[in-house]
């Protein structure tokens, strides 16, 4: 098995071909929208929140496999789950998700949904893991 | 569109025989390296390898003759100096210019920076234009955004086809109303290939009263290039992407124009004379090169120029042109391979492309696994892949040292990109 087998496991490929939770929302409470320049991949969040749960969460847009698993991956993770978990969300939870190592460039990829998420939620607009860095 | 004008220098003419790549290929150390899987080096329009007699020759000089040059009584400083401006003296002669009309830089984006600062925030004034192209790199972009900015020029663009080619009839009346003073273009396009006419538009832009400024990042090292028979004003180039090392680039302009800017950047070496109140500018080339240059890598670019002289660069450009035309033939097999750009005949050893639904960078991904290493994003070209729809591309480039084979194993890797998201 050739380590672009290991990479491309089965479950990324798999969220990427069927994706949850993929869509819109008609009357979302919260809607973001986020863009990785360097690859030019955009994701779209519209969440409906019900008694500070996510009642719904779809994500829109367009990107590399692993953007596209990792949002898949997170969003059915959080649906049905309180608002308040995503501000614990970390860049390590995604990567459990993903089940692989990633190097810098395709690290980005994997966490646009995070910083999506964070970003619409919370407000927080810095990647994920580069909060530390940058104090 | 006809054969870009070139000129060929004396040793590039005398060059013979018959072109063996794998031979080439045998003098770079990092290709020719034993590893796990043989490395496809498919990037070298992002940055070239070096052959072995570049790296000696920057090991020669750490090791036997480390100076600083221009002001050191002592041999090995003298022979630093001698060095350094040989380096200027060969890279001159290699595009056709005067010595003194060389001005070493960190890299072409450097040598963009200095016309832009240098000459632009000295002639332009508000209500002049500058006419780009819609497939610049970010190099030719963004230094007159900034200057834009600062001083209220209009910035205007040569649109491009759906091919990859400049719409050239549009030019004439970007320059109409004679307030254009300069028109920079790329002559080879990063990701497209296309070789574009860069005599035609110095000759429109000069009967308009404006002056031409040609990026040539990825034409002096892959063909013939000639200052003069371009006909331009400034050209831009790099030292990495034509077989030498990073870190150093040069401008080459028109000795008036170099006369009458003033420097870019001020410090030591690029002065006369220096009071409390003020400085007199040295002569030229030293007027544009403040504080100490890259010594070793003039020296690894002086080697890499003979390197590129001896193999010829009508060869080496027959070379690049015939893998991208086998590389197009070859790619068209694989199901939903689509190529941006021209046609083989318009382009150089470039060839960017989109595999079906698949993001370039998993594509690149997939192909890094196969040991192959290709470019995918937007290459440093935002503009040029809006104007072309695409988000994103993966492109793979040539050099003297890339072979057949290496296009081969790209195909392989395709097919296998498509049989794991297929």
């Amino acid at each position: 098995m050739g380590e672009w087998d290991e990479l491309y496991r089965e479950n990324i490929i798999d969220h990427y071909k069927n994706p949850r939770c993929r869509g819109t929302l008609d009357h979302p409470d919260i809607t973001y929208e986020d863009a990785n320049p360097l690859c030019g991949d955009q994701l779209r969040i519209d969440i409906e929140v019900k008694d500070g749960k996510i009642e719904k969460i779809r994500h829109s847009g367009h990107g590399c496999s692993i953007s596209q698993a990792a949002a898949s991956m997170l969003c059915e993770r959080m649906e049905g789950h309180p608002l308040e978990e995503v501000k614990a969300l970390t860049k390590e939870d995604v990567l459990e998700l993903l089940g692989i190592e990633l190097g810098p460039v395709r690290l980005k990829c994997a966490l646009l949904i995070l910083k999506t998420l964070k970003a619409g939620v919370y407000g927080i607009t810095q990647w994920p893991g580069e909060e530390e860095e940058t104090k | 569109m006809s054969t870009p004008p070139v000129g060929t220098t004396a040793v590039a003419a005398t060059s013979r025989g018959r072109f063996d790549a794998h031979e080439v290929r045998s003098r770079f150390p990092l290709l020719t390296a034993r590893r796990e899987r043989p490395l496809v080096y498919l990037d070298s329009a992002a940055t070239s390898q070096k052959p072995e007699s570049v790296l000696a020759a920057m090991d020669d000089y750490y090791r036997r003759y480390n100076a600083n040059i221009h002001r050191g009584i002592y041999a090995i400083a003298e022979e630093a100096t001698a060095a350094y401006e040989d380096a200027r003296a060969r890279l001159a002669r290699f595009i056709g210019a005067p010595s003194r009309e060389v001005i070493f830089t960190r890299n072409s984006t450097e040598a963009i920076n200095l016309v832009a600062y240098a000459w632009g925030r000295w002639a332009l004034k508000q209500g002049d234009a500058v006419v780009l192209t819609v497939m610049e790199h970010h190099s030719n972009l963004v230094p007159w955004h900034i200057l834009a900015a600062e001083r209220g020029i209009e910035l205007r663009f040569i649109p491009v086809t759906d091919s990859g080619e400049l719409q050239m009839e549009a030019l004439p009346g970007l320059l109409a109303d004679g307030r254009v003073r300069l028109v920079g273009v790329v002559h080879i396009s990063n990701v497209l290939g296309t070789v574009n006419p860069v005599g035609e538009i110095a000759r429109q832009a000069h009967a308009a009263g404006a002056l031409a400024l040609v990026d040539a990042s990825q034409s002096v090292p892959h063909m013939p290039v000639d200052v003069k028979a371009l006909g331009c004003d400034f050209l831009a180039l790099t030292s990495h992407k034509m077989l030498g090392p990073t870190g150093i680039g040069a401008l080459w302009a028109r000795r008036e124009l170099l006369e009458a800017m003033p420097p870019f950047l001020g410090g030591g070496e690029m002065i006369r004379e220096v009071k409390l109140q003020g400085s007199k500018w040295n002569e030229l080339p030293w007027k544009f090169e403040a504080g100490t240059m890259a010594i070793a890598e003039a020296v690894g670019l002086r080697a890499a120029v003979v390197f590129n002289e001896e193999l010829g660069m009508e060869r080496i450009f027959e070379h690049d042109r015939e893998l991208a035309r086998y590389a197009l033939e070859r790619m068209i097999e694989v199901p939903g391979v689509r190529i941006l750009g021209p046609p083989a005949e318009k382009r150089g050893g470039v060839v960017a492309f989109e595999l079906g639904e698949i993001h370039p960078h998993d594509v690149a991904t997939v192909l890094d696994h196969h040991g192959i290493a290709v470019r995918a994003g937007h290459h440093c070209a935002m503009p040029l892949h809006d104007r072309l729809g695409v988000p994103a591309s993966a492109r793979a480039s040539f050099h003297c040292y890339s072979v057949p084979g290496d296009v081969d194993a790209l195909v392989e890797g395709l097919h296998h990109a498509r049989k794991v998201f297929g």
